[in-house]
């Protein structure tokens, strides 16, 4: 390799087309002929449509055609329950779409959309998640294959024979995904083939998708997402849009605009599942676990199964010789979940990480010390060691780095005027895997290069990193290599999800690097003049033969938060991440991953809710006004930090990602921290002032 | 949305006059609240009369000490202006403590007193709200009313209003200056908003039609020593779960004059003539603020998930009136 362009700290290639307009988000290619979409969401939560009344609608100008059971295409039977829309007079949840209405303008589109006039017979329903709830049931298996239930040792009689257990239940609420970009798609039928300019984080999935949706061979779909304002994983497959928009344009036989409304965001896009959450935890007195059980409930919808793997976190974290978790479901008359940064790891670790918190504070001890001799160097779920587990360098350099040493452990110990002040920590960890995927490179005659693969860079700047790893891999100067991403003609790859990005993509453009200079190699007149010469490449036989050992990436957060004695504000003086991620191909956008992972944490702990009412069945405060999510005068100091990790059992270009690490535990730290400023410890989220006001009476 | 005509209007009369005629017509200043509410069906006028050119946009110096602001001077401009932030600086930070930079930057003095209510089912037409809809019922009455009113509702609605700017001015004694069909004439801010009773459709005493065209500030000296504190559910860009404005003047320690109103806790800027009875005439105290504040909030009646806001509401009086009496505002 050459001097390397892994590890520089590059500005985004497309940082200015993207700062000054130019960059192109799915709704907004020139189209000739084009129209627009507007969704009709259901206005019951449960029941069958009786009758749809178009005529209002059509007769508006402009309108050119409601579409919806009675009339859409037909989609392919067996598909995806959530996608198989305008297909049956069923509704399963309310702001399921029913309707799409088409029309030669927007806001046609939208006063057209207020005009259907539908009918329902509706029925009763429950849209509640309680951990006492009737329908409660153990699914087969839990997100994306995990075992449901695991058990080692005998929980019970060694949680009962410890001298010191903690016993709480911790509760989560329904979270929702607001990307800048909300859920879009330009959909456009010719000659039979379909192309969608799609907001995604998989072009390759999503044509996929469609192909099977709409019987079509898979090279009749074509997947542009060039650019994408944000996914956080509510884009991880093909959503409602980009099926609504497809069915529109074959309906109007031009091509349709559909852009989900920041309200439609709230539910039909998926959601991160309110849980319960109880964790039980023993030790010895010096502070060594010798039970943990974690019992994790959560909802999915009638449609599918859903099951959130919130308490696999625990099974890998840390040591114990009684071991249990589980996994119940409730299936509710509401959307199904989905995916929202680091699914189950999130959720799971507020629990375990804030019980960590209760047991230092328990057994007397502090709570980097107790997660430092909790550590395990075997996986206490697979029982292998970790390719490598830097927990504890984390911790350490976290301490140092926050000025942990010589902490007073007493609670509502700190005072600064009308402000407590209190510090927290949790540990933080997420899997490192990788995806197969394939990738082409390409040498021009001019001694340039151009590497082609369909990954998507959803803002994190997964081109850029593409790019430097495809310089070092060609052993070349960034400068002479050309990427392109986004766009499922080029060679197939997988989504930006699950941190699995970066690994997956890299392994692929590696490879398709190394084969091209292996052809040149074996071409002693180069590339000729006229001409190029290409390689393209495939990891499925080499990651599918990687061997299944435990990699993980760790953190370590630290908070200090602030509570005004009176009122209860809560606000974050200062936030601390060390990462342990392997390399980190690029320092400027690896920081905004994870100050942007502790950010939406901080969003978390504070800040984000859901509010149900289950009289209507849906979300009350479904939009930016009422649904509150950080602001940047909540973070007033934020710090990510990394240490040099090199693992040589992850991938060729020995990165772990770091998409999601950034947000697991962060919500823990900061109800640790609230808990040390005030002596109260908040076990529902968000923590807001009103669960806090009245500290004053205890000062 | 709903098509609607759009019309500048030359200047008020005729643009009194424009609404007169037309019984969907609606104002448009600076739209950071109407626009959202047409996207979203909740206010459908089939004509936007557009006032922000018309000549509203001054601020003047009374002879008497007072001041004349236009009712389409922006809040920013407003916020910033050198007499407001040196005699009435709980009107300053009202205005800085509402909304965001953009919104402030366009949102005017007559908008802002007459923007609608934040309550979700107001702003959902999927859910009733006899304030949307006369006689579809209020569906916050018993849903999710945490951010909703403690004082004053009534079985119809309970809603707060939603205004920063409105509470200061209720603690000023703000006059607002109207132009109707019938010609001129001077509302009371404290008798501007209504409280929700059997009509909250009807959130002002303003005849349809009328147009705010400034609002007055009587000379009050004791205004210099004022402040406005706001508490919401994140750092900045969020409305108030209780806010307060007071005016304090102390005669050595005793309590000479005081104006006193609350934000958040009802259908209307809530002026707290009740707490600044307990207030006026005795030997200011921490503990006697908390029992002024209590005196206001007797005849509270908490929602379901509201009661939050009467202990918030006493702890951000006392801290209001206590930086005030030692002139330390936050």
């Amino acid at each position: 390799m050459s001097a390397g362009a892994v590890g520089r700290a590059y500005p985004r290639l497309e940082g200015r087309e993207k700062v000054t307009g130019a960059a192109r988000y799915a709704v907004e290619y020139p189209v000739d002929d084009v129209s627009y979409g507007w969704a009709v969401p259901a206005a019951v939560v449960r029941g069958r449509i009786t009758r749809v009344d178009a005529a209002p609608a059509l007769a508006l100008p402009g309108v050119l055609a409601v579409v919806h059971h009675g009339n859409a295409a037909r989609l392919a039977p067996g598909s995806d329950r959530e996608l198989w829309l305008l297909q049956e007079p069923v509704v399963h949840y309310r702001g399921q779409f029913v309707a799409v209405v088409v029309a030669t303008s927007l806001e046609a589109a939208r006063e057209g959309a207020r005009l259907v006039g539908i009918d329902y017979d509706a029925g009763p329903h429950s849209t509640v998640l309680t951990s006492d709830h009737p329908g409660l049931y153990r699914p087969d298996h839990v997100n994306p294959s995990y075992p449901t239930d695991t058990a080692e040792g005998d929980f019970d009689a060694g949680y009962a024979a410890a001298p010191v257990r903690m016993d709480a239940t911790y509760r989560t609420p329904a979270y929702h995904n607001n990307p800048m970009e909300p859920h879009a798609t330009t959909a456009q039928w010719r000659d039979g083939r379909l192309l969608v300019h799609d907001s995604n984080q998989g072009a390759s999935s999503v044509q996929a998708t469609l192909a099977d949706l709409f019987e079509l061979p898979s090279e009749s779909v074509r997947v542009i997402a060039e650019h994408v304002g944000g996914g956080f994983g509510s884009k991880g497959y093909a959503k409602a849009a980009v099926v609504l928009a497809a069915l529109a344009a074959r309906q109007v036989d031009r091509p349709v605009r559909l852009a989900l409304t920041r309200q439609q965001l709230f539910g039909p896009i998926g959601y991160r599942t309110p849980t319960i959450q109880r964790v039980r935890l023993a030790a010895d007195t010096d502070g060594r676990l010798t039970a943990i059980c974690h019992d994790a409930i959560s909802q999915t919808s009638t449609l599918h199964e859903f099951a959130e793997q919130t308490a696999v976190y625990t099974r890998s974290m840390y040591a114990a010789p009684h071991r249990r978790t589980t996994h119940r479901l409730v299936r509710l008359d509401v959307p199904t979940p989905f995916w929202m940064r680091a699914p189950g790891e999130c959720p799971g670790a507020y629990a375990l990480e804030s019980a960590m918190d209760e047991l230092a504070t328990a057994v007397g001890m502090d709570p980097v010390e107790l997660r430092v001799r909790n550590d395990a160097e075997v996986d206490p779920d697979q029982g292998q060691p970790f390719t490598s587990r830097n927990l504890v360098a984390c911790l350490r350099e976290g301490a140092r780095r926050f000025g942990w040493a010589d902490r007073d452990p007493t609670p509502r110990a700190r005072r600064d005027g009308r402000w407590l002040i209190g510090t927290g920590v949790a540990g933080s960890s997420y899997p490192a895997r990788a995806r197969p995927s394939s990738a082409a490179a390409t040498a021009r005659a001019d001694g340039g290069f151009l590497v082609r693969i369909n990954a998507t860079d959803i803002g994190t700047g997964a081109r850029t990193a593409m790019w430097q790893v495809a310089a070092d891999a060609l052993g070349v100067p960034p400068e002479r290599v050309e990427i392109r991403i986004g766009d499922s003609d080029l060679p197939v790859a997988p989504v930006a999800g699950g941190s699995m990005g970066t690994s997956s993509w890299s392994w692929a453009v590696v490879r398709a690097c190394e084969a091209l200079r292996e052809k040149l190699r074996n071409a002693p007149d180069g590339v000729p003049a006229d001409g190029e010469v290409t390689a393209e490449v495939s990891t499925e036989e080499e990651v599918g033969g990687q061997p299944m050992l435990p990699r993980y990436a760790y953190g370590a957060q630290f908070v200090e938060v602030r509570v005004d004695v009176d009122t209860g504000e809560v606000r974050v003086n200062r936030m601390l991440g060390v990462f342990a991620a392997g390399r980190v191909v690029n320092p400027t956008t690896a920081r905004s991953q994870l100050i942007g992972g502790m950010t939406m944490g901080i969003s978390m702990a504070l800040h984000e809710e859901g509010v149900l009412d289950e009289r209507y069945g849906d979300w009350v405060n479904h939009d930016l006004a009422t649904y509150h999510i950080t602001g940047c005068a909540d973070v007033e100091r934020i710090e990510a930090h990394w240490i040099d990790e090199q693992d040589a059992e992850l991938n060729p270009a020995g990165v772990k990602g770091i998409g999601e690490i950034g947000i697991v535990g962060a919500a823990a730290a900061i109800a640790n921290a609230v808990h040390h400023a005030t002596g109260v410890r908040i076990r529902e989220l968000p923590i807001r002032l009103d669960k806090l006001l009245g500290l004053s009476a205890l000062a | 949305m709903r098509p609607f005509r759009y019309h500048r209007p030359a200047d008020v009369a005729e643009a009194v006059a424009v609404l007169a005629a037309e019984p969907q017509a609606a104002y448009l200043a600076g739209g950071t609240n109407l626009v959202d509410l047409m996207k979203l069906g909740v206010q459908r006028p089939d004509l936007l009369v557009d006032v922000t050119r018309l000549p509203l946009d001054a601020v003047a110096e009374l002879p008497d000490g007072g001041l004349r602001i236009g009712a389409t001077v922006p809040n920013s401009d407003l916020a910033a202006h050198p007499v407001v932030r040196r005699d009435y600086p709980v009107l300053a930070r009202a205005l800085l403590a509402a909304a965001s930079g953009q919104l402030r930057n366009v949102a005017t003095t007559g908008g802002n007193l007459l923007q609608r209510t934040r309550c979700v089912y107001f702003q959902d037409t999927g859910k009733a709200c006899n304030k949307r809809e006369p006689g579809s019922g209020c569906a916050a009455r018993h849903g999710q009313n945490r951010d909703l009113a403690v004082l004053d509702w009534s079985e119809q609605c309970v809603a707060t209003h939603p205004s920063d700017l409105a509470v200061a001015l209720a603690a000023l004694d703000a006059v607002v200056e109207v132009h109707e069909a019938g010609g001129a004439r001077d509302v009371p801010l404290a008798a501007l908003h209504r409280s929700p009773g059997e009509h909250p459709e009807r959130e002002t005493t303003l005849a349809r039609g009328a147009l705010i065209t400034a609002v007055r500030l009587p000379a009050l000296p004791a205004a210099r020593r004022s402040t406005y504190l706001k508490v919401r559910d994140r750092a900045s860009f969020a409305f108030a779960v209780g806010s307060v404005a007071a005016v304090l003047d102390l005669d050595g320690d005793v309590v000479r004059d005081v104006r006193l109103a609350y934000g958040a806790v009802a259908h209307r800027p809530w002026r707290a003539y009740r707490a600044e009875d307990e207030l006026r005439g005795r030997p200011f105290s921490p503990e006697l603020a908390a029992r002024a504040a209590d005196a206001e909030l007797a005849e509270a009646r908490p929602l379901r998930h509201n009661g939050f806001k009467l202990p918030l509401t006493r702890a951000i009086t006392v801290r209001a009136l206590t930086e005030l009496a030692e002139g330390t505002p936050s």
